[in-house]
């Protein structure tokens, strides 16, 4: 111990305590402050850069869900045009089927009527004919067979029963 | 005078070399243990025998 | 007993160890051979862990003064600043005289004396003779000023070039992991988030200053600064006073007034933790101290073996220990800085610490 304090040297003391303070402020101001800066602005910069990225990366990913949800909806949109085509395309096909039917049924029942009007207009006038042709035939007979009253009554009635046939 | 001052110093460095080795083997076993606190383990050992450095020094100085 | 001189160069070359700067005493014409190489190796080794007024990188020959090296400035307080070069003290040979007053070299230390340059001693053999004030530019504050400059250019140059670019360039490439490391390994953890930025300069400047202190050391220049209980006590005297100025309320209340235990514990508690704060930059003075001149010492002494044993043997032995002993203390040299500057994170650390649990 007593070495120790008689090795002490104060003018050594005294240049060492004053260089490392002269040391201390220099090196604070020229060397430390700076890079110390520099190590942080850089550390910051990368730490803002991995976030910017983590961001960008959030909003690819939204915009990726936005535009699969709108080419979703366009899809559905287009589904249901079809859906909505397609009934009215039905729909009109039903529709006309149905006047159509409608039409061929008016249309049937008037020729009904008409051929049933036809007809009956046809089986008067061929009564009216059968009419007349039994009073040529009976004329004829008549004027054929006046002689014979029997066969002429039998005559009269076969044609009376020709007619009740039509 | 001589060999009271010698033996004395002698016994100042087997104390303190005995307490720095358990330090060692300690920290060893520590760091088998949980390999992954090896970096808090080593700073701990390293205070710990700087400590008993210090004082082994100082003894040393002293005798 | 003159070793000649491609020796001592051929030993400096070879090992690059700190071997050279020294002034031997002339004490080893006489008295049987081994006796006077062991004495003057304990010279030699005695000298070289001494500061020195001049700089003297090897001695070309003992008998005749010459050295190779150069004067540096003395500056002594004795009346009023003398200013001289350590030149006229000779290596010590002769007696230096300033404007009437003798001043000589007695083991490394300036005493005043007469024309004649005699030494008083007391019975215990310590020199009575007058220490002047002794402020001269010695050859490790040559060191403290190159080393400091040296970190200045660097550090400056390191941080111009982070303008216009994130990274780097050059010798900042290596430097920046460092200050990473000490940043976010020995600050931030012992000091705390909070506080750590304004202890950072203190922090990082110790551990550079006494890592590259202690290199430089290990270079065959030879000076080790750190091996000096002034230079040691300095550093840890400003980690004391950082310490006591940045503290807070709640430190120096656990020193002199311990919560939580009782009053009388509180007053047998508090010269202890006194003590205690003491005690802490004591230890950082002496363990750096110690280990750099203990591990000079053990260095040195293993190199001059060689010249006892003077067998191939020998030499080669001393040879391989020499070299795997300086490996530990390149270690040792980057260990204690790291430690110093642990330690003193550390205490800053209980500084600023804020119990709020109690």
């Amino acid at each position: 111990m007593e070495k120790l304090i008689e090795q002490f040297s104060f003018g050594l003391f005294f240049w060492q305590l004053l260089l490392l303070v002269i040391l201390l402020l220099v090196l604070r101001k020229v060397a430390w402050r700076p890079i110390l800066n520099a190590i942080e602005a850089r550390e910051s910069g990368i730490k803002d850069a991995l976030e910017a990225a983590e961001n960008a990366k959030k909003e690819m990913q939204n915009v990726t869900a936005d535009s699969e949800r709108l080419l979703q909806e366009a899809r559905m949109e287009r589904d249901g045009m079809i859906k909505e085509a397609r009934e009215m395309k039905e729909k009109i096909v039903a529709d006309a089927k149905a006047l159509a039917q409608v039409e061929a049924e008016n249309m049937i029942s008037q020729a009904k009527t008409a051929i049933e009007g036809e007809k009956k207009a046809a089986v008067a006038e061929i009564k009216d004919q059968v009419a007349t042709l039994s009073l040529e035939i009976a004329e004829k007979v008549i004027k054929g067979q006046i002689s014979d009253s029997g066969k002429q009554l039998k005559l009269v009635e076969e044609m009376v029963g020709d007619i009740k046939l039509n | 005078m001589e060999i009271p001052t010698i033996l004395g110093a002698g016994l100042i460095v087997v104390g303190a070399a005995f307490g720095i080795g358990k330090i060692g083997s300690s920290a060893m076993d520590a760091i088998a243990r949980q390999p992954e606190a090896s970096g808090k383990i080593q700073t701990a050992m390293l205070i710990a025998a700087a400590l008993i450095e210090g004082i082994g020094f100082a003894a040393l100085f002293a005798a | 007993m003159q070793k000649p001189f491609y020796v001592r160069f051929l030993l400096v070359a070879t090992f690059l160890l700190g071997f050279t700067a020294f002034a031997q005493d002339e004490d080893a014409s006489s008295g049987n051979e081994q006796g006077s190489v062991k004495a003057e190796i304990k010279e030699f080794i005695a000298h070289h862990l001494l500061d020195s007024h001049d700089f003297t990188l090897f001695t070309i020959d003992e008998e005749k003064n010459t050295h190779f090296g150069f004067p540096l400035p003395v500056i002594i307080w004795d009346d009023g600043l003398k200013v001289f070069m350590s030149s006229k003290f000779d290596h010590g040979q002769s007696v230096a005289e300033v404007d009437g007053n003798y001043y000589a070299l007695y083991h490394g230390k300036i005493v005043k004396t007469d024309a004649q340059g005699t030494i008083n001693y007391d019975e215990e053999g310590h020199a009575t003779n007058a220490k002047p004030l002794d402020f001269s530019i010695t050859k490790n504050v040559v060191f403290i000023i190159a080393v400091s400059l040296l970190m200045i250019f660097m550090f400056r140059k390191m941080a111009k070039s982070y303008s216009g670019s994130m990274l780097p360039k050059g010798i900042g490439r290596g430097l920046e992991p460092i200050i990473l490391y000490i940043r976010d390994d020995i600050a931030i953890p012992n000091i705390g988030e909070k506080h750590y930025k304004k202890y950072m300069g203190y922090l990082l400047t110790v551990f550079f200053f006494i890592w590259i202190i202690n290199l430089l050391g290990l270079s065959p220049l030879g000076v080790n600064v750190t091996n000096n209980i002034a230079v040691t006590l300095c550093l840890a005297l400003f980690t004391y006073f950082i310490t006591a100025f940045t503290a807070n309320k709640n430190y120096w209340k656990h020193i002199f007034w311990m919560p939580d235990v009782p009053v009388f514990m509180k007053i047998v508690l508090a010269p202890i933790e006194l003590l205690g704060t003491f005690i802490k930059p004591f230890s950082l003075m002496i363990r750096l101290y110690a280990n750099i001149t203990a591990g000079h010492l053990i260095l040195m002494s293993i190199l001059g073996m060689m010249f006892i044993f003077k067998t191939w043997i020998g030499s080669s032995m001393s040879f391989v220990l020499a070299s795997a002993l300086s490996f530990l203390e390149l270690l040792v040299a980057a260990l204690q800085a790291y430690i110093f500057t642990m330690l003193s994170a550390l205490y800053f650390g209980m500084a600023v610490e804020e119990h709020d649990d109690h």
